[in-house]
């Protein structure tokens, strides 16, 4: 057991000295990520059309939360969902493109906080739920759009 | 009484008009639940996550209730533990180990105590669980747990050299959202016998020795996770041997003020009686 505990703890002290070194710069899709590999994700979501009723039950969701809906009083939210199916259906490994802005440049502006950005993760959560998208198959979406956080937050 | 109270104030934190500084703004389960010594983390291993509900932008807090119910011997934790801004965690859990009708075999005498007090801090140093998913390297935080045993008479009679003691450790965490998976590694530093409930050091080994800590967790569902522990814990005293401790667990997340934890833990022999395992409930209440 010794063995194994100066194996963790080396493995942790690595861990920790290169952990905070500067990431290599990437350059990333207007949509935030890449697409995840595949269509098993796209069928989980139930293609287009479950897409398109997610973010049907999505936007008016965002924009009646108490937390985050102040936010989008000046969006155009017809815009917003069309560009929200394209994303989602783009990085789900759907046969779309996104023709939107670059998620930083959208959003830097807005002084958005960790807050906005798990209260909007919670409610598509709720949306993705009442389409019946398994578990495993949302967090899939998920791991794709957390790391978004370092480009939408800025407050 | 405390937890009625505290509940109520997070319901109210958690509400639309709730003051910025308890925002409850994190995912649900994404803290951890309270390990037995009063820390964020699992039930045995601590967490490198900062407990509560809080942000970075905000505080979180809880409190907790945890039993544990051995062949031999019973132990009782609680305590109240603060999460400031996302970075720092502070603790304190008054522990309870009763050797109920085992103390009079021990010759302590029949319902005999030990009660010990742990204060624990915990510091983010870099990483984040949740969002760094396309990072290979996980959440890293520091901690040290100071730790004092009531019973410093017994614990020398049985060859402990010290009834208080520091255990330091440093916790690594990652969600693997692709997988549903949470993985945790903690290496920790420490003198404690039997989590210090039978006091630091001993006959047999004084020094400081690393030990390990690992949790693995599967998200069931965004309110449920299952998982499996194991804890290394040294074995300092030559009166009886110390052993490794495991758990297998189950986190129900009702939602952000409430949770229960069920356990089926093995915490080995303790103080010459074998085969210690039985259920362990913990309840957390916070924001
Ligand atoms: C992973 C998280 C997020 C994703 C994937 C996302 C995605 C998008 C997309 C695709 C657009 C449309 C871009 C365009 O019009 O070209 C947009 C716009 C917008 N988003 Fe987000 N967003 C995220 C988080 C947030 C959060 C947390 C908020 C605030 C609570 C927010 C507020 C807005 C607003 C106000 C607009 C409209 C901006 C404008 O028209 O100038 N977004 N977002």
């Amino acid at each position: 057991m010794h063995r194994l505990t100066t194996l963790a703890l080396g493995a942790t002290l690595i861990l920790a000295a290169t952990g905070a070194a500067a990431q290599a710069p990437m350059v990333m899709p207007a949509a935030g990520a890449t697409p995840i590999a595949g269509d098993a994700v796209y069928k989980a979501f139930h293609e287009q059309a479950g897409i398109q009723r997610i973010m049907d039950d999505f936007v008016p969701r965002i924009t009646s939360d108490p937390r985050i809906k102040d936010r989008f009083a000046t969006t155009n939210l017809d815009r917003l969902k069309l560009m929200l199916v394209q994303q989602v259906c783009y990085l789900t490994g759907g046969p779309c493109q996104y023709t939107g802005r670059d998620m930083k440049e959208v959003h830097s502006s807005l002084g958005l906080q960790n807050l906005d950005f798990n209260a909007l993760a919670e409610d598509l959560q709720f949306s993705m739920d009442k389409e019946k998208v398994s578990f495993p198959a949302q967090n899939q979406l998920l791991a794709k759009l957390a790391p978004m956080q370092r480009a939408i937050v800025t407050k | 009484m405390l937890v009625a109270g505290l509940t109520a104030l997070a319901g109210s934190a958690s509400a639309a008009d709730a003051p910025a500084l308890f925002d409850s703004g994190r995912l649900l389960l994404t803290g951890g639940v309270s390990t037995v010594e009063g820390s964020g983390g699992g039930g045995l291993a601590s967490w490198a996550t900062i407990t509560g509900y809080g942000t970075r932008d905000s505080v979180g807090a809880n409190v907790h209730g945890t039993y544990v119910n051995l062949p031999d011997y019973e132990l009782r934790a609680y305590g109240v533990a603060v999460g400031f801004y996302d970075r720092v965690e502070v603790s304190y859990t008054r522990q309870q180990f009763d050797t109920g009708s085992t103390g009079a075999k021990l010759g302590l005498g029949s319902g005999f105590t030990f009660d010990q007090d742990i204060v624990g801090v915990k510091v983010k140093l870099f990483g984040d669980a949740v969002y760094d998913q396309d990072r290979w390297y996980p959440q890293v935080s520091v901690g040290a747990q100071y730790k004092k045993n009531d019973k410093g008479a017994i614990v020398h009679a049985v060859g402990g050299k010290d009834d208080s003691g520091v255990d330091y450790y440093v916790a690594a965490t990652k969600l693997f959202l692709n997988q549903s998976v949470l993985l945790n590694g903690t290496v920790r530093l420490t003198k404690a016998n039997q989590f210090g409930l039978l006091g630091f050091g001993g006959d047999k080994h004084n020094d400081y020795s690393a030990q390990f800590e690992g949790s693995a967790a599967y998200l069931l569902n965004k309110h449920l996770a299952i998982g499996v522990e194991a804890r290394t814990k040294p074995d300092n005293l030559g009166f009886a041997k110390e052993q490794d401790s495991y758990d297998v667990f189950a986190a129900y997340a009702l939602n952000k003020n409430l949770s229960v934890t069920a356990a089926y833990v093995d915490l080995g022999s303790i103080a010459t009686f074998k085969d210690q395992h039985g259920f362990y409930i913990s309840l957390q209440a916070g924001f």
